[in-house]
């Protein structure tokens, strides 16, 4: 039988597995307005919170009168730090080890912040008894700027934390410090530096930022008195955690908690913490027995659920005189606001920042993180990125265009210069980690080639004339940067969350009629599992996509897992569910055997059944074999055909990409014009390249909006200037740029499928592109670094800085 | 995000809207809601009644009667952008609609809203002080008319007293003369944050009239009466226009927000006061 017959590419694509560009299944739902979110949840007498906030960044609670509240038509409770002590819950732990208010417990810390919590029957009821809330706030001193953080006469913020010389990450150098957290060879650094012929130095900002998915953060909690159990509907991107979390810190036994992420409307990290309004819906759930829903308003999510970034890299690079880098020396200040509120792996409190040595070949590295309070909202969670990944990424590619400047040389060329090369992998990087695979000379070269990186230098040089010699205002900037990441959290050795390792896990089930269901230990936030999920399996064991139910969330449904953050779903999951299939496919080989009278090794798998080999016309289907497993097993063996499997990931996984911007900068006006955007990614193998694609597309937007001007500012007083979308930038299809993608393939030799995940590369590589751009335009007039972000005014005032404006 | 408890009222006629206007403590009209409503769901106001205009026909159309255009104050955004008398006598009014928020908010928010508001960020409003329009206004005793030139009292303050209600907007139809809008903005949706409208008529290769407003330079709109007058009887060549530039800046006194700092907003804004008189000048021409 010959291989190639239309038969066989037919049964090919009816599987609609791993390369089909299958369209979305979840979509149906969603397009139609028939998805169930939280909000969607409506159980019979169900009571809605809502939260009295700080309007001060700082100060001291003198009292709290709820008097009016309670007169409130509808207003049935009010819980403040008072209530909550009386369950031990006034604070709850954070990911990062520290601990957090559920409700102001003395003082406030920054503005906004949850100070009572109204119960009412509705929510306007609600909305009324926060409006009467009387509470008594004698101002404090502000601490805004990171940078005055340790001065000696700061204001002390934390002063439940007093006496405390250590932390869960070590000693605590000044009141205000969390931790300091180091990686690498000091005096081998140190030494390089010393004999380097050129060094640079230079502090890049990443500035605070915020992840906004669309839908909120929201709970409904409801607890059964009677049978004692408690279950919460949340936005959760990682279900089984909160469970584990929530019995902890509650006295209710694990298995009488039920958690459940319904259908969730983006993500990008701000859902993996835990939330006041969380625990606050349960223990009003419990004080009330009737079921509490909380939702949280744009305003409240801007300013008060966890922000991004806030993290300022003094970044040192020593190399020789021909461009070959020899050491990166980096230091990091990390604004985390009023509570350590990080959801990073238990052991990292600056995340995977250590993958800052880039696509690089750095003989010796250090670097050094120091996070400090502030009277900010707590968090620095991971938006749309690997833990501390993209300021990490945006560290080495700004600091690697400015050695470029230094020497003279095209940015270009000295990444080409200095990447790690094929042979080398894997790699053991400086700050300790082991890279899997990559082709970065290709990538880059792919790259440089489809975007005419060569023209575009020239046109970029005459332009420049142009402006010298006024014949025009505007400047041309070409970004260039090469990214890679680390995902996949993660290997048991490396990483935990409060003392569980990082797996993820798999369940499938094959029904007698050989279709299927599978269920994740992840949970979509809108990254299609139930599409590409359905297709690893149809790959693996030969059952068509569409007959494949996906299902993810509910935590006593779904084997535990770790969640969805940090680009891990298909790294760990991914491989969890190969991992699953293949257990399987390894007992329906025994059955099809049996079933065809020869000995197991004698059949080969054949795209939806086995075939005995040399004897093509006998052949058994998967659907044949699951009938059979339900009806005659060879003897001995158990019917049925499922099965379940953990995966912990030998290792992470590194993604990497190229990405050039092409910007036009009107210096009168700071007005810039993106004229293209090209993004090269290399996620290995590639399950369904149009989910891939969707996902650039959106990575690359949320880009585009940090880099150009998203960022959450506060005045001196430690007051939210950009608390609503009038003000925190989210680009519309108008503003948003046309992207053009592209990929090579480097598959991960340690992945059962050789994928390494893409959610979250654009958003990664794509900000230091865009600010590489701006930094680029401005270059040849005199600048060094200019920090994001690059909004229009900030762009004049670059340009006035140099003496463009009159 | 949830606005306080009010009553709301639907009346027929603008008689019955003043009636119960003066009866409410601190009652509002409600036109279209998209100034009004986000300020009541940030509780930044709390008027005891809404008295909704949207049943009130009389309030609605567009009709010119001699040289004038007469809008009713309830026509919408949308129904601007739509009309064909206003594409033919007012197009400066197309202009500037078209770059206020997006499709969704046209579709309900109004032309006597926008100008009643007395928002800076709002844009017709200088477009109106341009066209020396007026606002006739309907009261708790008599009818008034007051031009949008002495409209404008403060940020959030116009010359409206308690009880009164806008109801058309009656402007001059100029003879052949060029005219521009032109806004910078962060993104489709976003107020200004600097924009001028500027109504030039060339006589014999001379600037014979023009007028000159800006908006969100300046706690209310802005009438630049110098920087026009820099430009009439004169030639329109550079020499003018940097008069007239320097002129208008001298008067903006933009506020410092996330749109930028003052001094970026003042050097924007004369540069969107130079493009906007000479795009005037190349159609009054043409
Ligand atoms: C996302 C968004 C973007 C926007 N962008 C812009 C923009 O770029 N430029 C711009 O100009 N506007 C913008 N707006 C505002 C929008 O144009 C509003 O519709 C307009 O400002 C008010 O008109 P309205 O009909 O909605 O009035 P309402 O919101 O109903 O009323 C506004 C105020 O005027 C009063 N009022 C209304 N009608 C009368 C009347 N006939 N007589 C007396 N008082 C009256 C009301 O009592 C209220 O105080 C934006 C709004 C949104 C939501």
């Amino acid at each position: 039988m010959n291989d190639m017959s239309p038969n066989k590419a037919e049964r090919e694509a009816k599987l609609e597995g791993m390369g089909c560009r299958r369209k979305r299944v979840e979509d149906v739902r969603f397009t139609q307005g028939k998805g169930n979110f939280v909000d969607d949840i409506k159980l019979p007498g169900m009571l809605f919170g809502d939260f009295v906030r700080s309007p001060y960044a700082h100060a001291r609670i003198k009292g709290i009168n709820i008097k009016k509240a309670m007169k409130v038509p509808g207003v049935l409770a009010v819980l403040t730090a008072t209530e909550l002590k009386g369950v031990n819950l006034a604070w709850m732990p954070t990911l990062a080890g520290d601990v957090q208010m559920v409700l102001a417990d003395g003082k406030v810390l920054f503005q906004n912040q949850e100070v009572a919590f109204v119960v009412a029957t509705d929510r306007y009821a609600a909305a009324d008894g926060v409006e009467a809330v009387e509470v008594d706030y004698e101002a404090l001193p502000v601490l805004v700027d990171p940078f005055k953080a340790m001065d000696k006469n700061a204001p002390v913020l934390r002063e439940d934390l007093k006496g405390k010389t250590s932390g869960a990450h070590g000693p605590r150098k000044h009141h205000n410090h969390i931790f300091e957290w180091t990686m690498g060879d000091k005096d081998l650094t140190e030494a390089a530096f010393r004999k380097a012929d050129v060094t640079i130095k230079e502090l890049i900002s990443y500035h605070r930022t915020h992840p906004s998915p669309l839908e909120t953060c929201q709970s409904v909690a409801s607890f059964d008195k009677i049978k004692g159990e408690l279950t919460v509907w949340g936005t959760f991107q990682a279900p089984h955690v909160i469970r584990t979390v929530a019995s902890l810190i509650s006295t209710i036994p694990e298995h009488k908690i039920h958690v459940i992420s319904p259908d969730v409307g983006g993500g990008f990290g701000n859902k993996v913490g835990a939330y006041p309004g969380y625990i606050c819906s349960i223990v009003a759930s419990i004080v009330t027995g009737k079921p509490v829903k909380w939702v949280e308003d744009r305003i409240e999510n801007l300013t008060a659920t966890s922000f991004a970034r806030d993290y300022h890299m003094t970044a040192e690079i020593a190399a020789t005189k021909d461009g070959k880098v020899q050491a990166l020396r980096v230091h990091v200040l990390a604004d985390h606001g009023a509570f350590d509120a990080c959801a990073d792996p238990s052991k990292w409190p600056a995340g995977f920042f250590n993958i800052v040595t880039g696509s690089y070949d750095f003989p010796v590295a250090h670097c050094a993180v120091d996070g400090v309070y502030t009277n900010k909202a707590p968090g620095g969670v991971a938006y749309r990125c690997s833990f501390r990944v993209t300021e990490a990424a945006y560290c080495i590619e700004r600091a690697m265009d400015i050695l470029a400047k230094k020497l003279n040389m095209d940015p270009a060329e000295l990444r080409l210069k200095n990447f790690i090369r094929r042979d080398q992998f894997p790699y053991q990087s400086a700050l300790g980690w082991e890279y899997d695979s990559g082709d970065y000379h290709t990538a880059m070269k792919q790259g440089m080639e489809k975007i005419g990186y060569p023209a575009l230098r020239e046109e970029q040089k005459r332009k420049q004339a142009d402006f010298k010699a006024g014949k025009t205002r505007d400047i041309m900037g070409i970004g260039v940067s090469f990214f890679t990441e680390i995902v996949g959290a993660g290997p048991s050795k490396n990483c935990d969350i409060l003392g569980i390792a990082m797996f993820d896990s798999c369940e499938i089930r094959i029904h007698p009629t050989g279709s299927a269901i599978a269920r994740v230990g992840t949970k979509s936030t809108g990254q299609a599992h139930e599409t590409t999920w359905a297709q690893i399996i149809a790959t693996e064991i030969g059952i068509p996509s569409a007959d494949i139910m996906v299902e993810e969330g509910n935590t006593d449904t779904a084997p535990y897992g770790l969640g969805t953050y940090g680009s891990r779903s298909t790294p760990v999951a991914g491989a969890a569910i190969a991992m699953a299939a293949r257990k399987i496919k390894a007992k329906a080989q025994m059955i099809a055997a049996y079933m065809l009278e020869v000995h197991e090794g004698d059949l080969q798998f054949d795209i939806d059944g086995f075939r005995v080999k040399g004897l093509p016309e006998k052949f058994k289907s998967m659907k044949e074999i699951a009938w059979a497993a339900y009806h005659s097993v060879p003897p001995g063996m158990e019917p049925g055909l499922e099965a379940v499997s953990y995966y912990d990931p030998p290792n992470m996984t590194y993604p990497f990409g190229a990405y050039f911007c092409v910007m036009d900068i009107d210096v009168d006006t700071g007005v810039y014009k993106i004229r293209r955007f090209y993004a090269l990614d290399d996620c290995g193998t590639r399950i369904n390249p149009m989910v891939i694609e969707g996902q650039v597309h959106g990575g690359l937007t949320e880009a585009f909006a940090i880099a150009m001007g998203q960022e959450i500012r506060y005045d001196a007083g430690g007051n939210v200037l950009t608390g609503s979308f009038m003000d925190f930038f989210i680009p519309t299809a108008v503003e948003t740029p046309v992207w053009e993608t592209d990929h090579t393939v480097t598959p991960s030799p340690h992945h059962p499928i050789g994928a390494k995940g893409v959610g979250e590369s654009p958003n990664v590589g794509g900000v230091p592109a865009f600010s590489n751009a701006v930094n680029d335009a401005f270059g040849f007039l005199g600048a060094t670094h200019i920090q994001m972000p690059h909004d229009y005014w900030r762009n004049w005032e670059a340009a006035k800085s140099l003496g463009l404006i009159k | 995000m949830i606005p306080g408890t009010f009553e709301y009222h639907r009346p027929k006629s603008v008689a019955e809207a003043a009636k119960l206007l003066r009866k409410s403590k601190d009652g509002r009209v409600l036109a279209g809601g998209h100034s009004l409503l986000p300020m009541m769901k940030l509780r930044m106001t709390e008027p005891s009644a809404l008295i909704d205009l949207g049943a009130i026909a009389a309030l609605r159309g567009i009709k010119k009667t001699g040289t004038k255009l007469v809008i009713g104050a309830m026509t919408t955004q949308h129904e601007l952008l739509a009309s064909a008398l206003v594409a033919k006598n007012l197009p400066i009014l197309h202009e500037t609609a078209i770059l206020i928020a997006d499709p969704q908010v046209r579709y309900v928010g109004t032309i006597g809203g926008n100008v009643a508001n007395g928002d800076p960020g709002n844009d017709m409003p200088a477009v109106m002080m341009a066209l020396d329009a007026t606002y006739k206004i309907a009261g708790p005793t008599k009818a008034r008319v007051v031009k949008a030139r002495a409209f404008y009292k403060g940020s959030y303050e116009t010359a409206l007293k308690a009880g009164e209600i806008v109801t058309a907007i009656e402007i001059p139809v100029p003879g052949k003369h060029g005219f521009a809008y032109e806004k910078l903005k962060r993104k489709v949706g976003d107020y200004a944050t600097a924009a001028a409208a500027v109504l030039i008529t060339l006589k014999a290769g001379k600037i014979a009239a023009c007028a000159i407003a800006l908006t969100n330079l300046a706690p209310t709109p802005l009438l630049a009466e110098a920087a026009a007058a820099a430009l009439v009887g004169r030639a329109p060549d550079d020499a003018a226009i940097s008069a007239a530039v320097a002129a208008a800046r001298k008067i903006m006194d933009p506020a410092n927000d996330t749109r930028g700092t003052p001094a970026y907003r003042k050097s924007v804004g004369g540069i969107y006061v130079e493009r906007a008189i000479k795009r005037a000048i190349a159609r009054a021409a043409g």
